[in-house]
């Protein structure tokens, strides 16, 4: 419900916003995120802790708002920010630097622990070198995968100060978004609609496979693989399509949904309970897809308050065998749809799920925590 | 005012920037006024900012040469605590365009005081985070600074608190009095610390204590907070047993006294009737004597009578005019009207009134252009007067007032507002939707300020992008993709500058790309950007040149696959249909070579005749052009074309001859 999410005001337009990770077996909620700032004079890389839960108020509906924990100095945007370990953080910049930031929790401080300089650049006609912005990263402990305008894919070990491959022109537009698929191989979108495998461990440098949506070329701007299902990706583009593949079969989307009426930025399974999924635009809203509840009884259409759900019609016997995400029939299809925030006026950049707890963060320089997702 | 220049050693010049004033020191004589204080006057009767702006930045010339100063209008737009209040009340903001006026008469009216609430709420917690800031913060130039914003920001709210009170609640009489005893109360926060500081201070002399108390007392009774001071009083009359009975009379009194009530349960005439009752009681004790032994006692009960004096004689306990107004008031005319306001003002024409003041006064009076107009004159921030004048012109109160420009007053604020939202780096998002509820001129300066943005990375200019098609700016849209494709040209990123122009629907550029392209693809044999080449689709069709790329690509496509009459097919029409630009047709026609020498027979007789026909076309309009610049490898290549064709000519007769015949 609304009322579980807290808002705190933070003077600058937050690019990133993500959980860190929690150690493995940990019962307890996630209770610190990290944030990146972008199109600031001075943009920053922030460290926050959720309120405490023992500042519930007498009449028991407040929640402390976020604290800053600590924060350093960012040059160029926050393009993209992943955790690469429960300390370490890289992040992403529009002037093609990778940097790998360490948080000491001792002490409350960020230190830059490792850093590529231009590790995306372009070459221009001059041959002089100017970096270019770094759309993507992708961590997978100690293993880090960048990608850039330049259209170069960069693998690099947090451990070693060059880069173990490059793949140069790897895509002659923008690459927008990376995600592993498996250790070796990785998944990227770009501004032509295209999704492309590659296995890093074949010297060639052309993609294993490139997948397509038809016709228009509509940009890809994010991507995410199902937590479980391996072969089920999801996309999202710049006319807020949300857009389901199996990369199994076929060279196209298995389903296009309707979402957004803008750019979607971000597009998340939830980690553990991928039944549901996140999205997130620049119309500034954040839409819930769950395909979870069993909704025979419930109309078909319903609207709530601010609030606007639509269900699907339905059919929940081959739920176990296929997953949900990959029935196209939306006769045998079943979803529930809802807008986190209604009246939104400004983008929402970034969001990040975790346990029950959904973090995410606006242009209109606020950061929001909810963490009663499914209360 | 600008620091560091010096109008009098030096002349100054300026220029007006959209939202800036360049200032710099010239050498050139006087003649006539000073062209700096002139500007003031004519052009800009709300003109605040320039006066008033900070020197963003200055750059040291050669020794005789002078310094340029970059005056902004907008100078709080650069404070860091306040990008707080200019985002959530653009929430706000939006919130009430979008509020259609479906709402009738009360509910309506009601949604407007929220609006106005919300508005104070976030000043307030703006003040709470500035104030904590002035507290936390060890340097004494940042804490004073913090602190005049601190002041700055209670002002506004002040402002704005007695703004809701009189123009958009429009309080009506009786009511208006006690929210104008809640705006005095919850700005003049002094007695609780006092009440806080007596209490908790440890052994006190009675004397001392008595005194506080009875002044305590007093400021409860100003404030027309009868409970508290009844409270109190108790406390002193167990102190003096003696006069029991006479702090039981005044008790008495302050209890019976007739209240305004906000329900509508008493008639503005019931009220005024009891009012005289309780007036007319006051009165027969003060002149039997009942207090006269206890001069505070009496004190009280003449300001219970409203006796202006015995107000005035407590003129430090209430610090301010307008408290004074409001307690006089209380005590002589609870029932006012608000237009009866204005008659009851106090003009104590003592010092110089401080611009605050004027302001206050200009409200009592119901000026609310003048109210306005003193504001963006005090303060240094647009934010405030465009957001008070939006939520009033929203009250309808502002209308059939246009300034001589055309656009009204609203609109005028509200551009200037939007402007130096736009001068920010970063806060320029907002001043978006600013100027999306300007009808006037929003659409201009938004296109103005739009292509001034900075775009460092594509996501930025994708922002943009869709803020302009949203708004069916084609003309933005367009020179927004055209600097994005002419980037990643100059980054020899042809895919991407493909994309973009695309994007635009740019014909003239896509054809330039295409023609980077098959420059490429001559001298390297091959094509760069496959992906994107074989992905055109539908927008292949934007340019000619960009149809041919995309066709011959698929040429190539299904030569590669051996589909060899398709193939030829496409070769041919490329040429026939004349997609392909003539300085390409030799290429195409060395791309047919091989086909012809294919061991089975793939060109038609009709097709194989179209080829040389070509060709010919080609070698005769090469010979009027260049008769003189003789090729040899040119020359070859047309004898070996010359050759095959025939070859193929011979071949296919027979070929078809042989089919006809069986």
């Amino acid at each position: 419900a609304m009322e579980d999410v807290c808002a705190k005001f933070v003077s600058q337009k937050i690019s990133k916003t993500r959980w860190r990770p929690l150690p493995a077996a940990a019962l307890q909620p996630p209770d610190l995120f990290a944030t990146g700032s972008w199109d600031n004079e001075d943009n920053r890389v922030s460290i926050w802790s959720v309120g405490d839960l023992g500042n519930v108020g007498l009449n028991g509906e407040y929640q402390g708002e976020p604290q800053l924990l600590c924060d350093i100095r960012h040059n160029g945007d926050v393009m993209d920010m992943q955790f690469l370990d429960q300390e370490r953080i890289v992040v992403a910049s529009s002037t093609g630097t990778v940097t790998v930031f360490r948080h000491h929790q001792n002490n409350q401080t960020l230190s830059a622990n490792q850093r590529w300089e231009k590790a995306h650049y372009h070459v221009d006609q001059d041959t002089s070198c100017g970096g270019a912005p770094c759309t993507g990263v992708i961590c997978n402990n100690p293993e880090i995968v960048t990608v850039g305008e330049d259209g170069r894919i960069n693998l690099f070990r947090a451990d070693q100060k060059d880069a173990v491959r490059t793949i140069d022109n790897a895509d002659s537009s923008t690459l927008h978004a990376v995600t592993f698929l498996r250790t070796t191989e990785i998944l990227t979108v770009n501004s032509i609609g295209q999704l492309k495998i590659w296995d890093l461990r074949q010297q060639r440098n052309e993609p294993s496979q490139i997948f397509s949506l038809t016709g228009d070329r509509v940009p890809l701007h994010c991507v995410d693989r199902h937590p479980n299902q391996q072969h089920v990706v999801a996309t999202g583009g710049q006319d807020g399509m949300l857009s389901v593949w199996d990369i199994r079969q076929g060279t196209m989307p298995v389903s296009l949904l309707n979402a957004h009426e803008a750019e979607m930025w971000e597009v998340h399974f939830h980690p553990s309970n991928p039944d549901h999924l996140f999205t997130c635009s620049e119309d500034g809203s954040l839409w819930h897809w769950d395909t979870s509840t069993d909704i025979a009884e419930k109309p078909s259409f319903l609207h709530q308050g601010g609030r606007s759900t639509t269900y699907f019609s339905h059919n929940t016997i081959n739920q176990s065998v296929v997953s949900a995400w990959l029935s196209n029939d939306p006769t045998k299809d079943r979803m529930e749809i809802t807008n986190l925030i209604p009246n939104q006026t400004l983008s929402v950049n970034s969001l990040d799920i975790l346990g029950p707890c959904l973090v995410y963060g606006t242009d209109a320089e606020a950061i929001y925590v909810n963490r009663q997702l499914f209360a | 005012v600008v620091p560091g220049a010096d109008p009098s050693a030096r002349q100054l010049c300026f220029a007006w920037g959209p939202a800036e004033v360049l200032v710099c020191e010239t050498l050139f004589g006087r003649r006539g006024g000073c062209p700096f204080r002139g500007e003031a006057a004519p052009g800009r009767a709300l003109s605040p900012g320039a006066l008033t702006g900070r020197v963003a930045g200055t750059g040291e010339g050669g020794p005789s040469s002078s310094r340029v100063f970059v005056v902004r209008k907008d100078q709080d737009i650069y404070i860091q605590t306040l990008r707080k209040l200019f985002n959530e009340s653009h929430g706000i903001f939006i919130g009430l365009q979008r509020s259609e006026e479906e709402l009738a008469g009360k509910s309506r009216k009601a949604q407007l005081v929220q609006v106005s609430k919300n508005y104070r709420s976030v000043i307030r917690a703006c003040m709470e985070d500035m104030h904590q800031a002035a507290i936390s913060t060890r340097d004494p130039a940042l804490h004073s600074q913090y602190s005049t914003q601190v002041s700055i920001l209670s002002a506004m709210e002040l402002i704005w608190n007695l703004c809701e009170i009189l123009f958009v609640e429009a309080a009506a009489a009786g009511p208006l009095l006690l929210r104008l005893l809640d705006w005095v109360r919850l700005h003049v926060c002094d007695v609780d610390n006092m009440v806080r500081e007596v209490l908790s201070s440890e052994n006190p002399s009675k004397h001392e204590l008595f005194w506080k108390v009875a002044s305590i007392v007093d400021v409860f009774v100003l404030q027309g907070r009868m409970d508290e001071a009844r409270h109190l009083l108790a406390k002193e009359a167990s102190a003096n047993p003696t006069s029991v009975n006479m702090y039981k009379i005044l008790d008495d009194l302050m209890k019976k006294m007739p209240m305004p009530n906000l329900g509508n349960t008493q008639t503005l005439t019931e009220m005024e009737l009891k009012w005289q009752h309780w007036h007319e009681e006051c009165q027969r004790y003060l002149q039997d004597g009942t207090f006269a032994s206890n001069s505070h006692m009496e004190s009280i009960c003449k300001i219970l009578l409203g006796d202006e004096d015995a107000i005035l004689e407590k003129k430090e306990l209430m610090t301010t005019w307008y408290h004074f107004l409001v307690t006089r008031l209380l005590y002589s005319h609870p029932t006012v009207k608000p237009m009866e306001l204005r008659m009851d003002l106090f003009l104590g024409g003592e010092s110089s009134p401080e611009p605050l003041d004027t302001i206050l006064m200009a409200a009592f009076e119901f000026e609310m252009h003048q109210v306005i107009k003193e504001c963006s004159i005090a303060l240094s921030n647009w934010w405030f007067v465009a957001h008070l004048t939006d939520l009033l012109d929203h009250c309808k109160l502002l209308q059939s007032y246009n300034l001589y420009f055309g656009s009204n007053m609203r609109e005028f604020l509200l551009l200037e507002y939007a402007s130096g939202l736009f001068s920010h780096h970063s806060l320029w998002q907002l001043g978006v939707d600013y100027f999306d509820h300007c009808p006037e001129y929003g659409r201009v300066y938004l296109e103005l300020h739009i292509e001034r943005i900075p775009l460092n990375t594509e996501q930025k200019a994708l922002k943009v992008l869709r803020i302009c098609e949203q708004r069916q700016m084609h003309e933005q849209v367009r020179s927004i993709c055209k600097i994005m494709a002419m980037k990643a040209l100059r980054n020899n990123r042809l895919g991407s500058a493909l994309s973009w122009s695309i994007r635009a629907k740019d014909a003239a550029f896509a054809t330039l790309i295409s023609d980077r392209f098959l420059k490429d693809y001559c001298e390297r044999g091959c094509f760069s950007d496959l992906d994107l080449i074989d992905n055109l689709g539908p927008s292949m069709l934007l340019s000619d040149r960009l149809t041919f790329l995309g066709k011959y690509r698929e040429f190539h496509r299904l030569y590669g696959e051996k589909r060899f009459s398709e193939a030829a097919k496409l070769l041919l029409m490329l040429m026939t249909a004349h997609i392909a630009p003539c300085s390409f047709w030799m290429t195409l026609l060395t791309d047919a070579l091989p086909l012809l020498e294919q061991k089975e027979v793939i060109f038609s007789a009709e097709q194989t005749y179209e080829l040389m026909r070509c060709l010919e076309d080609l070698t005769a309009g090469k010979l009027d052009k260049q008769k003189f610049q003789d090729d040899d490898v040119e020359t070859m290549k047309v004898e070996m074309l010359r050759l095959a064709l025939a070859r193929n000519l011979a071949r296919v007769i027979v070929k078809e001859g042989t089919l006809e015949g069986s």
